[in-house]
């Protein structure tokens, strides 16, 4: 494990049974992601992206293989303490936004609290400026329906920084939008990774590489090659 | 490790999400409620019927033995003609002073033995005639058969001594015969004879079925009895009564038509009924008599309501178990409808128990909302069913419960699987559906 890196994954592999046949989704990856650091995942469909999104999300556990978040080894946590570390130390950002439909801009902010034990009477404030930062200040008792979809993206966006997580991981979060609010949100975007977030986005699309420092591209389960932007 | 989710948290994440789908939620709940209020109202009503019958049967002395002269099946033909059993042209049939006689010299722990002749004649008073039952009768009939002075007094001993021509008759009578007169100090008048009217009665109980052997009471009110005494009776009456049938006549000779044995204790009413029957058997071929012991009817009254609480406690077993069938239909609908809702929860944090809990919460409260509209419901009914229909209905303070407590337990059992259904979904998949 390299220092001051939050993410830190050695020979992680995947395999899932498909009747007789095993398919290795994940053969034996290595990655260090640092902090403050803003990395793109590509790759065609079937290259293991998804699935590298699965394990690092701690929504799915490797088969083999060892994965560090913050220093914490999470490759054998139970059900339970895997959702622990996602509702601790990570944020998501989905590519249709999975709002809560019944929840208002403020309350959809609060989730992950909520799973905390934290009322949102006690964190208020903390929820409101995280709405106000995404520009949605003056909207937070309208529910997902009466929002734009980049308006939906913002409220997603001020989610997964409301447990101050140590990386937001992003499924494709413009996939959705057209370019002109694409390109709002991925400079929303920057401006956390500005503000020192740690930013892992899986992606196909050129614009959201283009801003990232670190581009790794995969390939049938491995890390093809990684190219480093240069601003 | 963590902090988790306040309970109180979860079950208002639960009412809130009932009360997006108001509609939704108190139809599924009203299955519950018709449940819960059946089980309350089917037990309220049968315990007022059996009540109502075990106070009928009380009435007649739980430490009572009661035989009764009936007209065998055979000899006497309804026709009149002459059976093989007639002395002269009279049918003789029935429990005899003898028998009476020895009851009370064989039996242990008599306390004591009441006889009743039983006549059916027309009461008169001035222009007005009514059918009544005339039944001679000792003073301590009163005693036996609870019933009540509402004025005057009953017989007495010196007028059984006398042979006196005194009457007692019952409430209904009274108002038929002396509308606007005071009974007492008027005379009835059955065949030839006046009797001076002392005194005024009601019986206690409800109306006595079989008052009188051999049926035929058809049209008469039960209540309408004139009480004179046994040995008046036999003088004024002789033992042959001549009965108008269809045109021809008919004579029946019977001694005693009643015979109400009371015991010292209740304890010692069925071996006693036992040896009554073994001694009237023995002089008599034919079976001229019934016996009637109330206790041991009550003991039939207890059983058939036992038997009636399980049939009625198992329709509305099913039909809550029917409502919690749609509780959890409704409920897993719910899930697949709110899959992607878990799978966001999920991987917000949420653990496999926190969306346990959440669903667990809903049915729980749609059943046990239901359960207390239910209950509530279910306490009115009985009500309305009595003044409507008349019927007595008797609350008994555990059926509310039981209701309660089994619509609650409907919530859990039934809500359990379509919790853990959600809970088991993978987040991965949950949120990939749509």
């Amino acid at each position: 494990m390299s220092r001051g890196a939050i993410i830190s994954i050695r020979g992680l592999t995947k395999v899932f049974k498909m009747g007789d046949s095993e398919v290795h989704a994940l053969a034996g990856v290595d990655l260090d992601i640092e902090e403050g650091s803003y990395v793109a995942i590509m790759g065609p469909s079937g290259s293991g992206k998804s699935t590298m999104l699965n394990i690092l999300g701690c929504l799915d556990r490797p088969t083999d293989g060892t994965y560090h978040i913050g220093g914490k080894d999470v490759t054998h946590l139970d059900d339970d303490e895997l959702s622990s570390v996602r509702g601790e130390r990570i944020g998501f950002i989905f590519q249709s936004y999975n709002l809560i439909d019944q929840l208002t801009v403020i309350e959809n902010i609060h989730v992950p609290l909520f799973y905390q034990g934290k009322d949102l009477v006690e964190c208020w404030n903390h929820c409101e400026d995280l709405a106000k930062l995404v520009g949605l200040g003056q909207r937070l008792d309208h529910r997902p329906k009466q929002l734009s979809g980049g308006q939906q993206q913002r409220v997603a966006i001020a989610r997964s920084l409301v447990n101050d997580p140590l990386m937001i991981l992003g499924d494709e979060p413009t996939g959705n939008l057209d370019s002109k609010t694409g390109a709002e949100v991925l400079d929303l975007m920057d401006r956390l990774h500005g503000a020192g977030k740690t930013i892992v986005m899986v992606t196909h699309g050129d614009e959201v590489a283009n801003r990232a420092q670190r581009v790794i591209h995969m390939k049938d389960g491995a890390i093809d090659r990684e190219v480093v932007n240069r601003r | 490790m963590r902090a988790t989710v306040p309970f109180r948290r979860i079950v208002e994440l639960g009412i809130k999400s009932l009360l997006l789908h108001k509609m939704r939620s108190i139809l599924t709940m009203l299955g519950i409620i018709f449940g819960v209020c059946s089980v309350i109202a089917m037990l309220a009503i049968g315990e007022g019927a059996s009540y109502e019958a075990q106070q009928a049967i009380k009435q007649q002395g739980s430490a009572n033995i009661i035989i009764r002269s009936v007209k065998p099946a055979e000899g006497g033909g309804s026709s009149g003609s002459s059976g093989s059993s007639s002395r002269g042209s009279a049918t003789e049939y029935g429990i005899t002073y003898k028998d009476a006689g020895r009851i009370q010299e064989t039996l242990p722990g008599i306390r004591r033995v009441l006889a009743a002749r039983i006549i059916r004649d027309e009461v008169r008073a001035g222009q007005v005639a009514f059918p009544c039952q005339i039944i001679g009768t000792h003073p301590i009939y009163q005693d036996i058969n609870n019933l009540e002075i509402v004025r005057g007094r009953f017989l007495g001993t010196i007028d059984e001594t006398y042979m006196n021509n005194v009457g007692v008759i019952t409430a209904s009578l009274a108002e038929r015969l002396f509308p606007s007169t005071d009974p007492l100090t008027q005379q009835v008048k059955v065949g030839a004879d006046y009797y001076q009217v002392i005194g005024i009665v009601r019986e206690r109980g409800i109306e006595q079925k079989r008052t009188q052997s051999g049926g035929g009471n058809e049209g008469q009110p039960l209540d309408s009895n004139l009480y004179i005494p046994l040995s008046t009776a036999r003088s004024r009456f002789g033992e042959t009564l001549i009965r108008r049938s269809a045109g021809s006549f008919q004579a029946e000779r019977v001694q005693l038509h009643q015979l109400t044995v009371q015991m010292d204790d209740p304890d010692l009413v069925e071996s006693a009924a036992d040896q009554i029957n073994a001694i009237m058997v023995k002089f008599h071929e034919k079976k001229d008599y019934e016996m009637i012991v109330p206790l041991l009817l009550l003991k039939q009254a207890e059983e058939a309501k036992r038997r009636s609480n399980i049939v009625l406690g198992s329709i509305a077993a099913i039909s809550l178990i029917v409502g919690g069938i749609g509780i959890m239909n409704i409920m897993l609908a719910t899930v697949t409808e709110r899959t992607r809702e878990i799978g966001i929860r999920r991987a917000l944090g949420a653990r496999k128990r926190d969306i346990v809990t959440q669903f667990l919460v809903e049915t729980v409260v749609l059943s046990v909302g239901g359960g207390l509209i239910g209950v509530v419901l279910g306490i009115i009914l009985p009500f309305v069913v009595t003044a409507l229909y008349g019927m007595k209905a008797i609350i008994t303070w555990w059926s509310p419960l039981l209701a309660f407590g089994i619509s609650a337990l409907v919530g859990v059992v039934f809500g359990l699987y379509p919790a853990s259904r959600a809970a088991e979904l993978s987040p991965i998949e949950a949120l990939r559906r749509d």
